[in-house]
């Protein structure tokens, strides 16, 4: 049977961070019950579709999904493990932020079979933690992290992330650090995104964000990756890094461009070459829901060569690259056929290599990958 | 349609300053003479080119024929003639003025009279022209119409006590200007039995008719059939058509002596039948041409090249169409090293330039890279050789060069006195000369200036509007040249001599003009993987450096949720802007770059 994985999408949060932009509410608790209906609702309309596929991960991604009952979790795993199928070693991963997890939660976390727990720590020191907006300090990372190991969490990921304000190569790499001294199996380390619409963004607008220069932000990116390598953490996609066999798989089919079903608040979708996406509006969502309609709001037809364009840029996101003989096997031509050139182009500025087997960037093409991924798209 | 006698025929234009209300006036004087009715009306008949609407300025005129009942109980025709408002087209304005006998003066209650208004009004008394004031936009709060009739006496020397005041927005009191036409303006001359005279005042290329030239009849009689003779150029041609302009053309048996109308004659190109020039009877000619034809030519020249992936051939397919209609537009095949093979072409000024590069863009929907403006140049060599350089390129080496002239304009700039210092300190930036200052009224004079017409074309007109806020108005003519110490100015980018960008500079402004260049070629090309110097030098000596730093970091950290989407639009984002780059040696140069370098810069 074909696999598929499953994001499923909770809105909620506590307050919204200084760089955030994904689709979440600080102020909407009431609305909390009603959308993990909602959800389960969508869920349905799509049952006809999904008993084609067994599910092989499941993401569930916010916002803060930690920021609302444990129950509604677990009712809703529960409610798709009745009604789906289910592939064997399921991937099952939660988003929490610290902070807003205690015993009970991990608990039912756990008895819902969540395996594997994402928590946004995004630093390791107080003063950066409270100039970005978060609400946890450092005492309730390790709090949180002693809970879930102790509900048996074996697969537990931190998000990090670099090029704060004010921040500097020492916090970066202390960071890294205690993350490793606690001994997690995953690390995502993101560069900052200046996203539009945010504080950040408007913020820096203004020049009143002491960013690190470029320089520096790419220092702090490859000492990090220096110093997780070393300590046995392979750097396997551009801002990912995990012990053997820890490499997030449920991302992994992001990267590998294989079907996923995006469920709740503008989500996004892509199975039979078709990607589409939910509405971000939450009444609009509710509503649609409640009329038992499809809350999609857009959608795109990926033809073949969409489809080779989308996974090129995406295999390039991998450290291993684009597999020559996987890419064969999909697309029934040679890469070299259709990128001869570009990938030419690109060995010459030293962006990119060619091994024989594999089509992967080079140190520095990671820092300006999409100068490469550019080329790409045709 | 029954012949109207000589005496009730009108024949006008129309002045005003752009925004002044002359299109919507024009529109209200079809309407009231009901030849159209209101649904048959588009926005502004008469300018009916997409680009002219847009930038409220009509480009190239046009004639149309309306029929009026006056109070007097008489019908009269009058036969509008529009005039294009730009300095860049004195010339064609100015024949258009020779073919009536009245004008029409709008000026805007809330603004008074402008320099450019001012230099046609001028135009239009040197063709003996009876001017008749009208004041528009007086429903406006801000009108001063008194004030403004008494500033037109005293500047024009005109009687406004009988101006109609006018809203033509609101289509307020357009009568009273159809009344004053057929009052104040004379009715034409001449006698439809002597030798024929035909004023051309425009002509455009029909694929139909061949060319279709706007006449006005001065003497004689124009009929299909006859053979009729181009007078400065002696080519014959047999007449198919002749007609009026109403709506659309309306082909009548006979133009007489007052008539406006068009005639087709087979004419394969505009250039066989300019503006200006006279068509007479080839059977029994006239004696003598009608004063003041005169073939005008370029006095700006540019490169325009195919951007990256174009076609040669499509932009000089493009170019020879737009040529048809345009007999001052010129071009001939060059080639830049850094941007292959293009055309240097030559333009009236530099909106005539813009307006024909917007075109090229817009209506045959090309991508072109414009080089920096330049003026002719004349280059006296040490072997007394004397030659005319338009592209900075063909220079010769400064060692061979025994002198250079350059082209001089003398300009005339109109500004409430508040911007008097702000302008003498600009044009004195520009090499300019003052000649002397009048005052028009208390808080309005007129500076007169000398200037090098290669410090207008640079970025004078953007200045002196962003340091008056709009208030200045420019006319400008060319005096002659003078001789002038000037020096080529090039540009190196990646080490690399750009000729795109090469100038011809006084020596005096070559250093700030060089600085100013690399500064910006430094805001417009994206940094690259590599760190590109960008270099200004004379000969050999550099006068200025900048370097782009290298890219280090373009790289999206993070995809959201699956949201490859948004990840994909970043990216195409990034394509598109690369479509628009021309690679110059391992660099990307922005299109933009060519002309950006020229533009004003606001916080210099």
């Amino acid at each position: 049977m074909k696999e598929i994985s499953i994001y499923i999408h909770i809105p909620f949060c506590i307050r919204k961070c200084y760089y955030c932009d994904f689709t979440s509410f600080s102020n909407l608790n009431e609305k909390i019950p009603l959308y993990m209906n909602s959800l389960k609702t969508e869920l349905e309309l799509y049952r006809e579709k999904l008993l084609a596929y067994s599910i092989k991960t499941i993401f569930i991604g916010g916002g803060t999904p930690s920021a609302i009952e444990g129950r509604y979790i677990y009712d809703l795993l529960v409610h798709l493990y009745k009604n789906f199928n289910l592939s064997k070693d399921m991937e099952i991963t939660i988003e929490v932020n610290p902070g807003t997890i205690d015993k009970e939660k991990a608990k039912i976390y756990k008895e819902a079979g969540i395996n594997r727990v994402s928590i946004g720590v995004q630093t390791f020191n107080n003063r950066l933690l409270k100039s970005i907006g978060r609400i946890h300090e450092v005492e309730q990372i390790y709090e949180s992290y002693k809970l879930l190991r102790k509900e048996k969490i074996e697969n537990i990921n931190m998000d990090l992330i670099f090029g704060l304000p004010n921040q500097t190569l020492e916090d970066v790499l202390f960071s890294i650090e205690e993350a490793i001294r606690l001994g997690v199996e995953h690390i995502s380390h993101y560069s900052l995104i200046l996203e539009e619409g945010t504080q950040f963004y408007n913020l820096n607008k203004k020049g009143k964000l002491n960013l690190p220069d470029e320089d520096e932000e790419r220092l702090m990116y490859h000492k990090a990756t220096e110093y997780l390598v070393e300590k046995g953490y392979s750097h396997y996609e551009i801002s990912n890094y995990a012990l053997p066999g820890f490499e997030c798989r449920h991302n992994l089919v992001y990267w590998d461009l294989l079907p996923y079903l995006g469920i709740g608040l503008g989500s996004h979708s892509y199975m039979e070459n078709k990607r589409f996406f939910n509405t971000s509006n939450i009444l609009d969502y509710i509503e649609k829901l409640g009329s038992k309609l499809l809350p999609i709001e857009g959608e795109e037809i990926i033809n073949k060569s969409t489809e080779i364009e989308e996974y090129c840029i995406l295999g390039l996101r991998k450290i291993k690259g684009i597999d020559k003989n996987e890419f064969k096997k999909r697309f029934n031509v040679e890469i070299e056929d259709i990128y001869g050139d570009v990938i030419n182009k690109h060995i010459k500025n030293g962006l990119i290599i060619d091994d024989g087997r594999s089509i992967m960037l080079t140190k520095k093409g990671l820092d300006l990958s999409n100068l490469v991924e550019v080329d790409f798209l045709k | 349609m029954e012949k109207i006698k000589q005496e009730n025929i009108r024949n006008f234009s129309i002045i005003a300053h752009i925004d002044h209300g002359k299109s919507t006036l024009a529109d209200r004087l079809i309407e009231k003479t009901g030849m159209l009715t209101s649904r048959e009306m588009q926005e502004q008949v008469l300018d009916n080119m997409e680009l002219e609407r847009e930038r409220g300025i009509t480009i190239k005129l046009k004639a149309v024929r309306l029929v009026y009942k006056a109070k007097d109980g008489n019908e009269y025709i009058l036969n509008l003639i529009d005039t294009p408002g730009h300095v860049d087209f004195t010339y064609e304005v100015s024949r258009s003025l020779a073919a009536c006998e009245g004008a029409i003066l709008v000026v805007d209650s809330t603004q008074g009279i402008e320099a450019q208004t001012l230099a046609n009004v001028y135009l239009a008394l040197d063709e003996d022209l009876e001017i008749v004031p009208v004041i528009n936009k007086i429903d406006l709060p801000s009108a001063r119409p008194d004030e403004v009739k008494k500033e037109i006496e005293d500047i024009i020397g005109i009687d406004c006590e009988n101006a109609p005041l006018i809203s033509a927005k609101d289509g307020l009191n357009i009568e009273d200007v159809l009344e004053a036409i057929v009052k104040y303006v004379p009715a034409p001359k001449g006698d439809p039995k002597a030798p024929l005279k035909a004023l051309i005042f425009d002509s455009y290329y029909d694929s139909y008719k061949g060319v279709v030239c706007y006449v006005r009849i001065f003497e004689g009689t124009l009929k299909p059939g006859m053979e009729i003779k181009i007078m400065s150029t002696g080519k014959t041609y047999e007449v198919q058509e002749v007609g009026i302009n109403t709506s659309k053309h309306v082909s009548v048996d006979k133009l007489e002596a007052g008539d406006v109308g068009y005639v087709t004659a087979s004419i394969k190109n505009v250039k066989d039948a300019r503006v200006g020039d006279t068509i007479t009877d080839k059977n029994n000619p006239t004696k003598e041409a009608l004063p003041g034809y005169k073939k005008v030519v370029p006095m700006v020249y540019c490169g325009i090249y195919p951007a990256e992936g174009e076609d040669f051939n499509s932009v000089r397919e493009a170019l020879e169409k737009l040529q048809v209609n345009d007999a001052s537009l010129v071009f001939e095949p060059e080639t830049s090293a850094a941007l292959g093979f293009g055309f240097r072409c030559g333009f009236l000024g530099l909106l005539h330039m813009e307006i024909v590069q917007e075109r090229l863009e817009r209506e045959f929907d090309l991508n072109i890279v414009t080089t920096a403006p330049s003026v002719i140049y004349r280059v006296t060599k040490t072997t007394g050789e004397v030659l005319e350089i338009q592209n900075p390129s063909n220079l010769p080496p400064a060692t061979e060069i025994a002198s250079m002239q350059e082209p001089i304009v003398t300009a005339n700039i109109m500004t409430p006195s508040d911007y008097v210092g702000a302008i003498m300190e600009l044009c004195q930036n520009k090499r300019g000369k003052f000649l002397n200052m009048e005052y028009l009224e208390e808080k309005r004079v007129v500076l007169h200036y000398e200037m090098p017409l290669n410090e207008v074309i640079y970025d004078f007109f953007d200045a002196l509007k962003s340091k008056t806020r709009g208030y200045a108005s420019l006319d400008y003519e060319l005096k002659g040249y003078e001789e002038s110490e000037l020096v080529k100015l090039d540009i190196l980018i990646n080490g690399e001599l750009v000729d795109a960008f090469s100038l011809i500079v006084h020596k005096d402004k070559a250093y700030e003009r060089g600085r100013s260049i690399a500064e910006r070629l430094k805001d417009v090309i994206p940094r690259h993987q590599f760190a590109i110097p960008i270099q200004a030098a004379i000969g050999s000596k550099i006068i200025a450096r900048e370097t782009i730093r290298a890219l280090r970091k373009d790289v999206l950290a993070k995809c959201y949720g699956g949201d490859i989407t948004r990840k994909k639009k970043l990216l195409e984002k990034q394509k598109e802007g690369k479509k628009r780059m021309r690679q110059i040696g391992s660099v990307e140069v922005p299109q933009e770059a060519f002309l950006t370098v020229l533009k004003y810069d606001e916080n210099k």
